[in-house]
């Protein structure tokens, strides 16, 4: 029963948190909504025993990514929203397709059967340790995902560097 | 722990094309002239498509795979990124947005295409359209002071960024049920498990469907399209609008013709919908664009119901068939877009449709070239677009779907009216605006070569056809 409790106070609370993170209309509000949104996901990788993944989460993340995020909305002067005249329906068709979604999603996974568990269970990443562990799937089975990754980052960097660029003049 | 090395030989075509990306990025900082960049890119590209020979095999344990579907795809993705170099040059000086990334972006999303193609794991087949999109993205915000183009970029980020969500949340589903990521592997635990009848496996399938609707831009996921399509660099719209195309049916007939074979009957039901709100919505609201980019964006939608018919036949002639389709595509769209350009000079937008009238009067042999590709578009005989149809409609009869290729047929009957109309505007009608073209040498280059393939292809179809069934026979 107390699984079951913890795991449905995580998934409520991170679906709310998200929500406020995009109906906050201030956007420092909306940051530190999702500052608390990650803690609470990095919650959801303990409860799975993934302790490792969870550190990461709350270090990278909360940690890094956030702060630097808040220091760019700080930095942006955001006092007044661009408003935009919109000629597409707001919610009232958004909700209705969600709800049918969230039907449609409930009602399959009820007879949902999880395939058997893979070699890596939990005693033995405790015996090899966690880091010790992927870190030796990254190098080995999943290399080559590993290294697509590794140009996805690149493309980020290079594209935040276009965008920033100035205009030329001729 | 022993660390084998991997088989780099399928994986050669990819490795090639990281490197020249990263030689390209390196190169934008010492030469000064743009034109050596884009020069360098498409013999780079040739020296990879050079490399794909001899090149199939499988190998990272099996999440990579090289063989003739991979390849012919690849060899589209290479049409495309080398005609959307050459159209580009001179566009992208005169947008003022003549910077060397422009030309490694273009690379590394051919790339995230390549590696799509060649995906035998879905993991691989994810990161891989990450990293078409993402660079894609960025390049249709290329324009960064202009906000028609800001609003394409962010458009296509947040509803890729949705979509990629559907992807990964099938993709989960998937695992769970099967416990693996490769493709082959869900087929045969499926099969063994007898999971057939499971509507967890049926909801897995649709999210599917959902997040590669997106990228192929079908109805009624084409939201995004014409926005993007619009205010996107227009050489760059002409790169999207077959590039990620392609690549999203690359994806479609791997995953949903080997993992989900066991329930074919439920992916084709879903997928028969989607063609025939394609081919309505985009030659219907085609009929309405003022804007020649929009209307070539609705255009682009209703190809990709086409296209589909080749998926519902679900058999290999029926891949055959969608794959020359969109080969044929890249040609005729590219060529069309390269008119398009010719028109935007530096004062001068030339993205309405009323700017085509009275073309031929100036300028009779662009307007020629411009017949030629809307004739091709609707699929008038003997330019290539009618063999795509044909052989795509065939396929679909074969397959039982008789009924379908009528609906099609009249669709296509539809389409005809906002193509041929362009054809009347610049025939039929009294110049309004003096057009200046911007010419330039490798724009009249990607023309010619357009629209040499899009006559040659026409008239000996044959030679296409029948190299994509021997690309497809070891599927």
């Amino acid at each position: 029963m107390l699984p079951e409790l913890f795991f449905a106070y995580f998934a409520v609370t991170i679906v709310l948190f998200s929500i406020f993170v995009v109906t906050a209309r201030n956007p420092v509000h909306s940051v530190l909504w999702m500052l608390l949104l990650f803690f609470h996901i990095a919650g959801l990788y303990l409860f799975l025993n993934a302790e490792f993944i969870a550190a990461i989460q709350i270090i990278i993340y909360a940690g890094a990514i956030l702060v630097l995020y808040l220091f760019v909305v700080f930095l942006l002067n955001l006092r007044e929203e661009l408003k935009i005249y919109r000629f597409i329906g707001g919610w009232p068709s958004g909700l209705t397709f969600g709800i049918a979604l969230l039907a449609v999603i409930i009602l399959s996974i009820r007879s949902f059967i999880a395939a058997p568990p893979g070699k890596y269970s939990i005693n033995l990443i405790r015996e090899e340790t966690h880091t010790k562990a992927l870190a030796k799937l990254l190098y080995t089975d999943y290399l080559f995902p590993f290294e697509i990754i590794s140009v996805i980052l690149l493309v980020a960097i290079v594209g935040v560097i276009v965008l920033a660029k100035r205009r030329l003049k001729t | 722990m022993n660390l084998q090395f991997p088989d780099l030989t399928p994986v050669m075509p990819e490795l090639f094309m990281t490197a020249l990306a990263l030689i390209l990025l390196c190169t934008e900082l010492l030469v000064k002239k743009k034109g050596i960049l884009a020069a360098l890119s498409i013999l780079g590209v040739v020296v990879v498509a050079y490399t794909l020979i001899g090149s199939s095999g499988t190998t990272f344990g099996g999440m990579f795979v090289s063989d003739g579907y991979s390849t012919f795809f690849k060899v589209i993705f290479f049409v495309n990124a080398i005609l959307s170099v050459l159209i580009s040059i001179k566009y992208i000086a005169i947008e003022r947005v003549n910077f060397g990334e422009y030309y490694s972006l273009i690379l590394i999303s051919t790339l995230g295409m390549m590696i799509m193609a060649s995906a035998a794991d879905l993991i691989v087949l994810y990161l891989g359209l990450e990293l078409m999109a993402l660079s894609t993205y960025v390049l249709a915000g290329f324009i960064r002071y202009d906000i028609k183009s800001n609003e394409a970029a962010l458009k296509y980020f947040l509803l890729g960024a949705f979509s990629s969500a559907f992807l990964l949340y099938g993709i989960s589903m998937i695992y769970g049920l099967t416990g693996t990521t490769d493709i082959k592997s869900i087929a045969l635990y499926i099969s063994e498990k007898g999971l057939t009848e499971n509507p967890a496996l049926s909801l897995s399938m649709i999210l599917f469907a959902v997040a590669f609707g997106f990228k192929i831009a079908a109805v009624p996921f084409h939201m995004w399209a014409p926005d993007a399509y619009e205010g996107a660099p227009t050489s760059i719209t002409a790169f999207m609008s077959v590039g990620p195309k392609a690549a999203g049916f690359a994806v479609l007939g791997r995953v949903f013709m080997i993992a989900f074979a066991s329930i074919k009957l439920e992916w084709v039901a879903v997928f028969i919908p989607l063609s025939i709100l394609s081919m309505a919505v985009g030659n219907i609201v085609a009929i309405a664009q003022t804007n020649i980019k929009r209307m070539l964006a609705y255009s682009s939608i209703a190809h990709a119901g086409y296209a589909l018919l080749g998926i519902i036949a679900a058999n290999n002639e029926g891949l055959a068939s969608m794959m020359s389709y969109l080969m044929i595509y890249a040609f005729m769209n590219i060529g069309a877009f390269a008119v398009v350009i010719m028109l935007r000079s530096e004062d001068f937008k030339g993205d309405s449709i009323s700017d085509y009238e009275g073309l031929s009067r100036a300028h009779p042999l662009l307007a020629a070239l411009m017949l030629i590709f809307m004739f091709s578009l609707t699929g008038i005989p003997p330019t290539a677009g009618f063999m795509a149809k044909l052989y795509v409609f065939m396929s679909a009869i074969n397959a039982g779907y008789t009924w379908l290729v009528v609906v099609a047929v009249v669709f296509a009957v539809i389409s005809a009216y906002f193509y041929l109309r362009i054809i009347m505007y610049m025939y039929m009608r009294e110049p309004k605006v003096e057009v200046s073209l911007s010419t330039s040498p490798s724009l009249g280059l990607a023309l010619g070569v357009t629209t040499v393939a899009v006559l040659a292809i026409g008239v000996f179809p044959l030679y296409l056809v029948e190299l994509a069934r021997a690309a497809i026979s070891g599927f």
